[in-house]
């Protein structure tokens, strides 16, 4: 039945409101959003492709069985050696030295933020908080390279001028504001009916938020940590910079290593000749980091879906 | 002027309440209450929507301790001994004054965890399963809940919702119990059957009762408290005590005339 068979049961001229109109506004939004959403879905497909139409001939060339079993990486050498791992190496050595450093903090300080500090304190400090967010990475970059690795070398023996561990650490910095902004808000929204609730039966602060306000703001806490390590994987800058170009089979933090974003970086703007099978890897690679993000962030995906709470 | 005090009764008094007020900020929502509660009794308290039932409610427990701005004057005695004082634990008190809010609020956590969490935090020493049981039997939940204790407490209705924070609260075995309107959101037999438990926890527990509902007021109550709400100058509406007696008393023979409207539903 339509609408507008209901109209002879309307009692009064003085209610007449425009669906038509509603109807129309109604549409153009959805269409107008409906084309965002398909510009995005239609920039990741065409990202996919890129990597795709490069990483296939490249596949051709190099079998997969030796990208994934191979201990070197030498495209750029006479004797040529096709080792993935040995860059994966390099990148989970940074992003876990990086994840060490940014977790712990930023849940900590996640936690003073929205718990401990004074309103007024939060108010400026959160805002604070993501503009340090914004620094350039190159900044952090050189930060590492330049002043946190010479203090490390200075009582770390054997440490070289390019290492993991710095650029770890100051990766772990640079993250680090993410972590805490957005593990804050998922501590901020935990409603405060929930808190009153766990001190009425006599709890401690501690008890409550170890007891009653992480557990309720979990899911949140973890999409954070997932979103960071994310970064961490894909981070760039920091490692070309602080970390080396040295692929390098080993997860020795004191030495220098090639991370898969900083061999992207090398060979793009090195002169390996574009179409060649050097040039080519990059897609390979690039292919592969795309891959592991993706894991991660469905995983996030996934996890933050199963355990978000609904509060009435 | 009506007499707050219990001087002629032969129950002892609990809680001692001398000029309280409570303020947000510079709001004041409740002025100048003096009552006393009586041990061992329930005492219910009455009176239109925002008249500042909750709020001195949550004077009891230390509750308005929590929230910015709120400050509370004059003096609450808790079996004579201050309140408010610098040597009076806020958390000890907590564990002493149960409270069940106004919006059933369980924890994030599976129905079982809800009701350990305090006995957890409480350091009880005696068999937890036992515990859960019990106080789930004693809130009329148990036979709802006994097959699914590891789901999650926020997947109940609103009513055994509240029925879940009855027995939380309860758990904890506190000697006092504030009951901000317990059975807004529950159909009558569950209502029923919380005012029978209430009956049955008056035997060991001091209870006060928020409650909108007459029937239950006069059905549940020992004592009863009428509040009302006066509008200043400015606009700001406070919240005062205007009389407090023996439920009978209240409301068979109300002493004001606002009282005598409200119970007999003719407020407004
Ligand atoms: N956290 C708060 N901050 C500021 N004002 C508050 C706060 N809580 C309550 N108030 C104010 O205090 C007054 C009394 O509120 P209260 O919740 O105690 O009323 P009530 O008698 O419990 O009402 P109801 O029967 O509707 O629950 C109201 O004017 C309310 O706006
Ligand atoms: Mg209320």
């Amino acid at each position: 039945m339509s609408i507008s068979s209901f109209k002879q049961f309307d009692r009064s001229e003085r209610w007449q409101p425009n669906r038509s109109l509603n109807k129309w506004i109604q549409r153009s939004i959805v269409a107008i959003f409906g084309l965002f959403a398909l510009i995005s879905i239609l920039t990741t497909f065409g990202i996919v492709m890129t990597l795709l139409v490069d990483a296939i001939p490249f596949f051709e060339e190099v079998p997969l069985a030796d990208f994934l079993t191979d201990t070197e990486w030498t495209p750029l050498f006479t004797r040529k050696e096709y080792g993935i791992f040995v860059l994966i190496s390099a990148t989970f050595l940074t992003s876990v030295i990086a994840i060490a450093v940014a977790l712990p903090l930023g849940l900590l300080s996640a936690i003073c933020l929205s718990e401990y500090a004074p309103r007024s304190l939060r108010r400026w400090l959160k805002p604070a908080l993501e503009i340090l967010a914004g620094v350039p990475t190159v900044v952090y970059g050189y930060f590492a390279l330049l002043f946190v690795t010479p203090v490390l070398r200075s009582f770390i023996p054997g440490m070289q001028p390019f290492n993991s561990l710095s650029a770890g650490i100051v990766m772990g910095i640079a993250i680090l504001p993410m972590v805490a902004s957005l593990s804050e808000d998922a501590i901020y929204a935990v409603p405060s009916s929930l808190r009153q609730g766990a001190y009425a039966l006599g709890s401690t602060k501690r008890e409550v938020i170890l007891g009653v306000v992480i557990p309720s703001a979990l899911s949140g806490i973890v999409a954070s940590f997932i979103l960071s390590i994310s970064r961490a994987v894909g981070e760039t800058m920091i490692v070309t910079i602080a970390a080396g170009q040295s692929p390098n089979l080993t997860l020795n933090p004191l030495v220098p290593v090639a991370t898969m974003t900083a061999y992207i970086v090398q060979v793009s703007l090195g002169d390996a000749p574009a179409g060649s099978l050097a040039f080519k890897t990059i897609y390979a690679v690039g292919l592969t980091l795309f891959l592991i993000t993706l894991v991660l962030n469905v995983f996030s995906f996934w996890f933050v879906r199963r355990f978000q709470q609904k509060y009435e | 002027m009506n007499t707050n005090t219990l001087e002629n009764s032969v129950t002892e008094v609990i809680f001692q309440l001398e000029k309280v007020s409570v303020y947000y900020g510079s709001f004041e929502a409740v002025r100048k209450v003096y009552m006393d509660i009586p041990k061992n009794k329930i005492t219910a308290f009455i009176g239109p929507s925002g008249c500042g039932k909750s709020t001195l409610l949550r004077c009891f427990n230390r509750l308005n301790d929590l929230i910015p701005g709120a400050r509370v004057e004059g003096k609450i005695t808790y079996h004579d001994k201050n309140l408010y004082s610098k040597d009076m634990e806020a958390v000890e008190v907590r564990r002493r004054i149960g409270m069940v809010f106004q919006k059933p609020n369980p924890f994030p956590k599976s129905i079982y965890d809800n009701i350990a969490f305090g006995a957890r935090v409480n350091g009880y020493r005696g068999d937890m399963n036992e515990l859960v049981e019990q106080s789930l039997r004693q809130a009329a939940l148990w036979d709802e809940v006994k097959d699914k204790l590891r789901e999650n407490g926020l997947s109940l209705s609103g009513g055994q919702q509240q029925r879940l924070c009855i027995a939380r609260a309860i758990a904890i075995e506190p000697e006092v119990l504030l009951m901000d309107e317990p059975c807004s959101a529950l159909d009558p037999i569950s209502t029923l059957k919380i005012e029978e438990l209430i009956q049955q926890l008056k035997q060991n527990y001091t209870i006060v009762l928020v409650t909108h509902n007459m029937q239950q007021a006069t059905r549940a109550s020992d004592m009863a408290a009428f509040f009302n709400v006066v509008t200043s100058e400015e606009g700001k509406r406070s919240g005062y005590l205007v009389e407090y007696n023996e439920t009978i008393k209240l409301f068979n023979d109300p002493q004001e005339e606002s009282t005598k409207e409200y119970v007999s539903g003719r407020f407004g």
